[in-house]
């Protein structure tokens, strides 16, 4: 590993960005708006102060989900990972510049959300900013890690875009966020434990609901930073410098 | 290792790709500060020979030595460039920030970039992002990432193709620059009139090394008045020998 090489990949990645307007705007856009849209749904202020902050856990995660399969996926079909990886470039080189570009863009859009949910939208907070900006940042980061990952089983992006419905929605359902979690069948419930977005969610919750860094927040933290980390891995797994 | 030997050292290379055989134990030397032509038609396995020097092709036997090193391992990472078939940068950045970013991953220093532009003449496109560029332009972006960092090896896969009459001769001299300087360069082709260019010429055909010399030798020991007639008369005399 090189922080060199590191940094001048994250800048690469965020200079792409600059170069597509379009996609920026939407990553910041598309959260807040659906955000106005869910507080208007539930005319009722306290609905919406239940499920907003489990949005706020789930919108990093799939857009950065989406934007990293792509992103890695064009990567190998252009040949610039070959070349690369040709290259005295790490492959964690690779996966912290994407970390730390992502992240960036992660920050920002959860910032934006934040800005709009907590002026406008009145959203009650009960617990502490900086937690829930934790908790937002590793969500993207773990959506990130599962991209990169995923990328690799893609042929083309029609494949990758098809894995964002395939691992995400089923967590969706799972996670809580619709039914309560022990409201399920047994069966449901214990695949719900193994689900990062489970964790997610439950982070969300305990930091709209306690004053205090709980416990079970400890938990959740550390249980999607571990998952986090082993996507990466398995995420750097396949990034092969020989290739068939 | 001296200086003296060879730049590119393979040994009874043999890969296999989609399940099947496609080169089928090659042998062959590289001198050092030589301009070789890797040349043979469409599918024969130019691709893959240049991919096992790079270190990026999974080999299934033989031995690949580049710089007194094995083919791929970390010490050479910085001393070969490769410049692949079809293009290999970021079509959503500007050629300088292509350069600019490849530049930082090889450590090369600060001038490169505006070097390398002049080098494969795109001063005029520099600002332009490479979606923008035409195949020929988008091409010598590619070559020109190859050439950061001054690499002792440079591989090159088919850099000339798309480019017109003017812009191939600018592209022939800067290789030959660039070999008078002691750099190696092992460049493909498949079209036979650039062969008479390149010190040395490896024929290939199916996976197999149909003829390795000089150009002029070739045509002399085949007896032919230029490459392509050389080319069938080896064809042909393989063929003969098998049979
Ligand atoms: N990714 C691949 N998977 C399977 N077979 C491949 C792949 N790439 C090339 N081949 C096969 O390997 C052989 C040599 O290909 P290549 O090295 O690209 O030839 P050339 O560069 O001379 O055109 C061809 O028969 C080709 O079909
Ligand atoms: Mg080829």
């Amino acid at each position: 590993m090189n922080p060199a090489i590191t940094l001048a990949t994250a800048r690469r990645i965020l200079t792409q960005l600059r170069h597509d307007p379009r996609t920026v705007a939407m990553l910041v856009a598309v959260p807040s708006l659906l955000m106005i849209l869910l507080r208007y749904v539930f005319e009722e202020q306290r609905t919406f102060d239940r499920l907003a902050p489990m949005l706020l856990g789930l919108f990093p995660f799939i857009v950065m989900f989406l934007v990293t399969s792509i992103a890695t996926l064009r990567e190998r079909s252009s040949g610039t990972l070959e070349r690369l990886m040709s290259m005295p470039l790490g492959r964690l080189d690779l996966l912290l510049g994407y970390a730390l570009a992502f992240g960036l863009a992660a920050l920002v859009q959860v910032g934006v959300v934040l800005l709009i949910s907590l002026t406008w939208l009145d959203l009650d907070l009960s617990g502490s900013l900086g937690s829930l900006v934790l908790v937002a940042v590793l969500d993207a980061l773990l959506g990130m890690a599962l991209g990169l990952f995923c990328s690799a089983f893609a042929r083309t992006e029609f494949q990758a875009v098809q894995f964002m419905p395939a691992l995400v929605l089923p967590q969706t359902l799972l996670c809580g966020l619709i039914v309560p979690r022990d409201q399920m069948a047994g069966w449901l419930e214990a695949v719900s434990k193994v689900l990062p977005l489970t964790y997610a969610v439950q982070g969300m919750q305990e930091i709209t609901g306690k004053t205090v860094f709980t416990g079970t927040l400890a938990t959740d933290v550390a249980v999607i930073a571990a998952f986090t980390v082993v996507a990466l891995l398995l995420g750097a797994a396949t990034l092969r410098r020989r290739t068939p | 290792m001296m200086s003296s030997s060879p730049a590119v050292s393979v040994q009874e290379l043999r890969v296999e790709r989609g399940g099947r055989e496609v080169l089928h134990g090659l042998t062959f030397d590289v001198p050092r500060g030589a301009v070789v032509g890797l040349l043979g038609p469409s599918g024969c396995g130019k691709t893959t020979v240049m991919r096992a020097l790079v270190g990026v092709q999974l080999v299934k036997s033989g031995q690949v030595t580049v710089l007194g090193e094995d083919a791929g391992s970390p010490g050479l990472r910085d001393r070969v460039g490769y410049a692949t078939q079809s293009p290999a940068v970021y079509a959503d950045l500007t050629v300088a920030e292509n350069l600019r970013y490849f530049a930082a991953v090889l450590g090369a220093p600060r001038g490169d970039v505006d070097r390398v532009i002049a080098q494969v003449g795109l001063a005029g496109a520099r600002d332009q992002p490479v979606a923008t560029l035409s195949g020929g332009q988008h091409n010598r972006a590619n070559l020109a990432v190859a050439l950061l960092g001054s690499p002792e090896l440079l591989v090159l896969d088919e850099p000339t193709v798309g480019l017109d009459p003017v812009l191939r001769e600018e592209l022939w001299t800067l290789f030959r620059t660039l070999a008078g300087r002691g750099t190696t360069l092992v460049v493909s082709s498949h079209v036979m009139d650039e062969a008479a260019r390149t010190d040395r010429l490896l024929l290939m055909r199916e996976g197999r090394l149909l003829a390795d010399g000089a150009p002029g030798d070739l045509r002399e020991r085949t007896g032919t008045a230029d490459l392509e007639q050389a080319f069938l008369h080896l064809i042909n005399e393989t063929a003969g020998s098998a049979a």
